[in-house]
């Protein structure tokens, strides 16, 4: 095995993998969000949140499995690009790109730079706390005045208007990376076949759904809080 | 030098095989110490080269295109025939052989044939071996076609892309090879010439048409395998580089060049649309099974058309001329190729052509899809069709049976041939001519070969349909590995040949001195200016039929265009850079010679065979009238001018077949 | 019609090259794109100045050989063909038109609009063929039997012409469809079988080494090649590979 990462569709391969992942993740992370607005209060949310943020498992063996995947696929995300880059050294004077494939297929290293660049957000609002808080406070209890912190902590966050609207725009990057990123994904593992039509119009379901739960979710904080 | 053929003695179908059983081998050992040069990657020369390098040769494989893949065997639609008998038809070698003979119009050679038909069915085994994905059946067995007029279906294919899937079969085989070492690829490179040393082929002079250099090449044995001359017409269906320079370098070296009188006019191309056209596109002929041919019977009808003041179907029927159904009766818009060729262009000269250059009849089909709708209607079951519903059952048929070609035709004439008649005309398709070998494919040059469509030996003065893949692969891949072989027993202890004998050096220094004289001469006519010239002479005086005056012309006009040509010619840029103008200069020149010896040949030939049809030689119906005394290969010997060029007859014997007039009635 | 042509003008390998504007007039539409070309070429060379050097040879789409970059389109804006199939009648009057030769730092330029194509052969010589001799002795055609689908997608990927348009218009400058197609041909071939596993890993291995980019899935190749290859024969190929891939 070693050495084939070097080769290109090795490569895509192991792109298509940790996409598959993420968006799994994905999946995961809009289902327990979307109980934040189940007219309880935060109960189930917060129980959720509990569960997974204390949990061993998922603790010690998924998140840092997760944080690998994300780095992984941005890493390998870069090196492609740069080295598709490199495979036309002298630019066309015109090109007609549109002609022939979609603006989002074009562009995922945009898109992917966008949603970069929301992670970063993302983890300085939640994230980073959240390790300060378990990690080097040494609180796991998950409590702030008796109470579990977890929705209050979301609410507080989408007051901001400014940090709604990022959030937002993050999405529709999100959305737009998916809508290429899902098909892409199971044609780069050789999946071509009488299925992929289906399997073609269900992905752009993901990519418009997922991204529109989250915006969903945002929005209904701020102007609920 | 008197002529041999060097045909085996014996009975026809036992020469090949004793043949094969006496001639000289060489060890493996001794293979790895013998080069052979190789001109052309079409079907024959691709095949040539992998199958001598698979034996052990080392050859050294030239192609003027960018790579093998892309000569211009790929071009080729239909399919390849073979005598397998898979449909259970009563097909057999005899047969094949015989429809082969019989459609050269008795004028090919009977051994060559024979070994031909006898090898056609290893040709299929090979090429299904080497993955080319042939058309099969349901059952998964390979499917044949009905072609060009026999009696069997033995045309194997795949899709209407036959040629290029066995041209890459044989450009696979090459890889291999090359991936080997056997092979060493020459790409972009063009032979200008052939060295001879001590009375053989020792070699090649060839430029790199990036660099320009001029590089020396020596081998044991050379092998020509550069396609056919169609390109001396300047418009054909060949492709734009196409060209006969390589045959006509070792014509002028000694190569007695054979019958090149006898052409190919295929009836259903796409027309000229005007000065401009580069080249033509064919139409396959089995469009023909359906459509109707007619020009409009008054003038004033033809006046109104090509100035836009009528449409074709505003004519109606008894206003049309559906010229080969009046002349033929019997056979109608279904006789062979040379007779419609000639229909058209007699209904052209007097002035009925349809387009703007006069020159493009009607093929029309109307009749069929009325025809197909009213079958489809009873099929359906419906009573009382309206005249939409026939016309689309009908055109649903239509579709199906010719919709690619009907596609391709619209995208090229930019008009739909289900609403109105196509426009077709005859066009230049293959030379059945060539470089004259013997049995071993021999040239008169020792040592040097020739193979495929660049030889003479198979086709006679006609060749069938599917024929010419089979010959390109027969002689690369079953006959010439053999032959050759024999010659080169005896060159087992020569070693390498060096390429700083005075010989190479005058070959280069001539090669040279043309092209010199080219980038120098700065005059006033481009390439393209004299060869269009050039074709147009040869159109009109050496086309699809011929007469003695015409010809007598065509000799004078042909050699004072070539001096014209060489005092005024203009050749822009360098001789060091990639300079395609240089490239095509060069060629034209040495179609400014062939056409002459075309004109001759065609002068001498006094009566009408195939694919030559003399004015003064028809029968009293107008057809082609065979001389028996004409039944001989006209063999040329280079003299300089080719006016002065010897005339050496091959004296044709056939003994398994009894020849008779062709009839198309 | 009148044309203003914007075309790509390059003496050598090593020149910089820059773009050339030039005045075509009186075009016909029935005109095929290269026709054009020549009139162009025709101009150039009464008029002393060099013509365009561009690749082209059966002029009937199918030996692969001419490669424009049209209006920043491989082989132009029409679907399904090669540009010598491309007629004039698909511009108006009065365009301007811009002619590229296909750009990837795998297909370096020789001249003008011609460029080199060769790392497709080394491709091909890495392991585009089965390893079958030329003896005559091989089996009968008929001895193993191939599914009408089997051969039918064999076929379908063998009409690959080799033009390269794929790589010029792939954002990445991949080569997969090329690669792909070949790869299918012989997958789906029982005769392929024997070399399968060694087959993918080579010629993947030479692709990559030419320097073509990855493919990203754009789908952009699948709309331009003039044979219509589907995209279905990269699928394949990265199935091939990664069986190959733990086999080997």
């Amino acid at each position: 095995m070693s050495g084939i990462l070097n080769s290109s569709i090795a490569r895509k391969f192991a792109m298509a993998l940790s996409a598959f992942f993420l968006m799994f993740f994905l999946l995961q992370h809009l289902v327990i969000n979307i109980t934040s607005i189940f007219p309880n209060n935060g109960k189930t949310f917060n129980e959720l949140s509990h569960f997974m943020g204390t949990n061993p498992l998922v603790q010690y063996l998924l998140q840092p499995v997760l944080i690998f995947g994300v780095v992984f696929h941005f890493v390998m995300g870069f090196i492609l690009e740069l080295k598709n880059n490199s495979a036309r050294k002298v630019k066309y004077a015109k090109n007609n790109g549109a002609a022939n494939s979609t603006w989002m297929s074009r562009n995922m290293i945009w898109s992917g730079l966008a949603i970069l660049a929301f992670i970063v957000l993302h983890f300085i609002d939640f994230w980073f706390p959240e390790i300060n808080t378990k990690f080097i406070q040494g609180d796991w209890s998950g409590l702030h005045n008796g109470e579990f912190r977890y929705f209050e902590e979301l609410q507080h966050k989408f007051v901001n208007p400014a940090r709604v609207a990022a959030y937002v725009v993050a999405f529709i990057f999100l959305g737009l990376h998916l809508a290429h990123g899902f098909n892409s994904a199971f044609q780069s593992v050789g999946a071509n076949n009488k299925y992929t039509k289906g399997l073609k119009t269900f992905g752009k379901l993901y990519a418009i759904i997922i991204p529109l739960g989250f915006v969903v979710i945002a929005l209904f904080h701020h102007f609920n809080h | 030098m008197a002529l041999d053929s060097k045909i085996p003695k014996g009975p026809l179908k036992d020469k090949w095989t004793d043949y094969k059983n006496h001639i000289d081998l060489v060890n493996p050992a001794n293979k790895r110490n013998i080069d052979v040069i190789v001109v052309g990657t079409g079907l024959a020369g691709g095949s040539a080269s992998a199958t001598l390098a698979e034996l052990g040769y080392n050859v050294k494989a030239f192609a003027y295109q960018d790579s093998p893949r892309r000569a211009h065997s790929i071009a080729a639609q239909g399919g390849i025939n073979a005598a397998k008998n898979y449909q259970g038809d009563g097909d057999s070698t005899y047969r094949l052989f015989y429809d082969t003979v019989k459609g050269g119009d008795y004028r090919s050679r009977e051994a060559n044939v024979y070994r031909l038909a006898e090898v056609s069915a290893n040709i299929i085994d090979q090429c299904v071996a080497q993955g080319v994905p042939f058309a099969r059946d349901y059952g998964g067995l390979l499917d044949n076609r009905s072609f060009g007029g026999v009696l069997v279906s033995r045309t194997f294919y795949a899709k209407g892309q036959t040629g290029q899937q066995l041209l890459l079969g044989a450009y696979s085989a090459m890889n291999r090879q090359i991936a080997r070492g056997k092979i060493e690829m020459f790409n972009r490179h063009e032979m200008l010439d052939v060295v001879i040393v001590d009375g053989k082929a020792r070699g090649i002079i060839a430029r790199d048409l990036v660099t320009g250099e001029i590089e020396r090449h020596s081998a044991h044995a050379v092998v020509v395998a550069s396609g056919g001359y169609g390109n001396v017409y300047f418009l054909s269906t060949n492709a734009m580089g196409s060209n006969a320079t390589a045959a006509w370098k070792i014509h002028k070296k000694g190569a007695y060049f054979a019958n090149p009188c006898y052409t190919q006019i295929h009836p259903t191309c796409i027309p000229r649309s005007g000065d401009y056209q580069s080249k033509l596109t064919l139409m396959s002929e089995s469009l023909r099974n359906d459509g109707r041919i007619w020009v409009p019977k008054s003038m004033e009808d033809v006046m109104a058309i090509r100035e836009g003041r009528k449409k074709p179907t505003d004519l109606s029927e008894d206003e049309r001329d559906y010229y080969l159904e009046r002349r033929y009766p019997a056979f109608g818009n279904l006789v062979p190729r040379d007779v419609a060729s000639r229909a058209a262009k007699e209904r052209c000269d007097a002035g009925y052509g349809v387009n703007a250059t006069g020159e493009a009849v009607y093929l029309d089909f109307k009749s069929a899809i009325q025809r197909y709708g009213k079958e489809q209607a009873k099929i359906k079951h419906i009573s009382k069709p309206t005249e939409k519903q026939i016309y689309d059952l009908g055109k649903d048929i239509v579709k199906a049976k010719y919709g690619n070609l009907f596609q391709m035709y619209e995208k090229i004439v930019d008009q739909n041939p289900y609403e109105t008649p196509m426009m077709i005309y005859p066009a230049v398709h293959y030379t059945m001519g060539g470089v004259w070998v013997d049995y071993n494919l021999m040239t008169t040059i020792p040592g040097c070969y020739a193979i495929g469509e660049a030889n003479f030996s198979d086709h006679g003065a006609n060749r069938l349909g599917a024929s010419a893949l089979m010959q390109g692969l027969a002689d690369g891949y079953f006959v010439l590995p053999y032959t050759i072989g024999d010659y080169l027993a005896d060159d087992i202890r020569t070693g390498k040949i060096a390429t700083d004998s005075p010989e190479f050096e005058a070959a280069e220094k001539e090669v040279s001195e043309r092209i010199e004289f080219f980038i120098n001469n700065k005059g006033t006519h481009s390439v393209d200016y004299y060869h269009k010239k050039l074709g147009k002479i040869m159109w009109d005086k050496c086309g699809m039929s011929r007469n003695e005056t015409g010809l007598k012309e065509a000799i004078i006009e042909i050699s004072e265009l070539r001096a014209d040509f060489w005092k005024n010619v203009n050749v822009p840029g360098t001789a060091t850079e990639y300079n395609e103008q240089l490239a095509k200069a060069g060629r034209v020149a040495d179609f400014l010679e062939l056409g002459e010896l075309f004109a001759k040949d065609a002068l001498i030939r006094e009566e009408s065979a195939g694919g030559h049809f003399r004015e003064e030689f028809q029968t009293e119906d107008g057809e082609a009238k065979r001389i028996k005394e004409f039944q001989f290969v006209s063999a040329w010997e280079y003299k300089g001018e080719p006016k002065d060029a010897i005339l050496h007859k091959e004296e044709l014997a056939y003994e398994n077949i009894e020849v008779k007039e062709r009839s198309y009635k | 019609m009148n044309l203003t042509l914007k075309i790509w003008r390059q003496e050598n390998a090593n020149d910089k090259g820059k773009m050339v504007d030039y005045k075509v007039t009186e075009i016909s539409e029935h005109m095929s794109f290269l026709e054009m070309m020549d009139v162009l070429n025709e101009q150039l060379v009464n008029s002393g100045e060099e013509p365009v050097a561009f690749d082209h040879d059966c002029r009937e789409g199918i030996c692969g050989m001419c490669s424009m970059y049209i209006n920043g389109e491989a082989h132009g804006p029409d679907r399904g063909v090669t540009t010598c199939q491309l007629h004039m009648r698909m511009f108006k009057d009065g365009d301007t038109i811009t002619i590229e030769p296909w750009r990837a730092a795998a297909f370096p330029v020789i001249k003008d609009l011609v460029v080199d194509r060769s790392a497709f052969d080394r491709i091909q010589h890495a392991g585009g063929y089965i390893s079958v001799n030329t003896s005559g002795n091989t089996q009968d055609a008929n001895a193993i039997p191939i599914s009408k689908e089997a051969a039918d997608k064999a076929m379908d990927a063998a009409t690959c012409i080799g033009c390269g348009a794929c790589v010029a218009t792939c954002k990445n400058s991949s080569a997969m469809l090329f690669v792909g197609a070949k790869v299918s041909q012989y997958a789906l071939l029982p005769q392929g079988q024997v070399e399968a596993t060694d087959r993918v890993l080579n010629m993947v291995a030479q692709m990559d080494a030419e320097g073509f980019g990855n493919c990203t899935n754009t789908g952009a190749c699948e709309v331009e090649c003039p044979k219509g290859i589907s995209l279905e024969n990269i699928a394949r190929m990265n199935r091939e590979f990664l069986s190959a891939s733990l086999k080997g």
